[in-house]
């Protein structure tokens, strides 16, 4: 029921984005729209999930978005003509979705075939062939260890790259404004 | 009980999104994305009750202090037009100044 509900304002929500010409205004949208997928996320069960989308989502991507807009306009400009070709694709790629999911297992169904492959021994020998009590820490860790190990290598250059990218203006700009008071 | 809290706290979002949608200064905006924050943080507990597994409070903590960091952000976009560096000494006073007269 809540789901239902959940999904009828990120639906909403969705449209406004796609209505409203006021950038700010859309910029807060794309912040409760992430919020509401986090909701989402954890109706789910999926709480990492929903916590990496509340932190990147709502917190890092609206500053983001904050900063371009201070560097473009606020408003949108209106465009002149309805894009027909476009709209046939999204809706083709649309309808090919959802025909996708036709013959996926029904929700929370235990005979899936992603319960049935590698999650019974984790269940039942993680405690002996591992040794730690929390059996997703043990995936993780130690079954998914290099997949782990590669996620974090991404991340981690992904974050070096930002640090140079914002610390290099930043202080060629503070660097600017010293030469301007000196001058 | 609690499915009243859940439900009631529903209403309570659409109102903000209804302000967020509508409203006409961006203040308005602000303050309803900030409440709408605080709304799904109290969904997310109560649902951890309605589903009887609490242990879910712990996110929804975690989400308070996101959703109080984002306003932030925001706020301080508003002040100085500008995010990340720290604004040196001349642009602090022009604000105080600024904050004192208003």
């Amino acid at each position: 029921m809540i789901d239902i509900v959940l999904l009828t304002f990120l639906a909403l929500t969705a449209l406004a984005i796609v209505r409203l010409r006021h950038l700010f205004a859309v910029v807060m949208l794309t912040g409760v729209y992430s919020l509401l997928s986090a909701g989402l996320f954890v109706l789910l069960d999926a709480v990492d999930v929903a916590f990496i989308e509340a932190a990147v989502g709502a917190g890092i991507s609206t500053v983001l978005m904050l900063g371009t807009l201070a560097l473009t306009s606020r408003r949108e400009k209106v465009p002149g003509r309805i894009p027909v070709l476009p709209l046939i694709v999204v809706l083709i790629t649309g309808a090919a979705l959802l025909y996708g999911t036709l013959d996926m297992p029904r929700f929370g169904d235990a005979g899936a075939p992603i319960h049935r492959h590698v999650a019974p021994r984790y269940i039942h020998d993680s405690g002996t062939e591992i040794g730690v009590p929390n059996i997703v820490t043990s995936v993780l860790a130690s079954y998914r260890g290099f997949d782990t190990l590669g996620e974090l290598t991404v991340i981690f250059t992904a974050g070096i790259g930002i640090l140079l990218l914002l610390g290099g203006t930043g202080g060629r700009r503070r660097k600017d404004e010293e030469m301007e008071e000196e001058g | 009980m609690f499915t009243a809290a859940a439900a009631a706290i529903l209403i309570t979002m659409f109102l903000a999104l209804v302000r967020l949608f509508a409203g006409p200064t961006l203040y308005d905006r602000v303050l309803a994305v900030n409440t709408f924050g605080t709304k799904t943080v109290l969904l997310i507990g109560v649902m951890g009750f309605l589903t009887e597994r609490p242990e879910f409070l712990d996110i929804a903590l975690l989400y308070a202090l996101i959703n109080f960091i984002s306003t932030i952000a925001i706020l301080k976009f508003f002040r100085y037009r500008a995010l990340g560096d720290a604004p040196d000494r001349k642009h602090r006073t022009d604000a105080w100044k600024r904050l004192s007269i208003s």
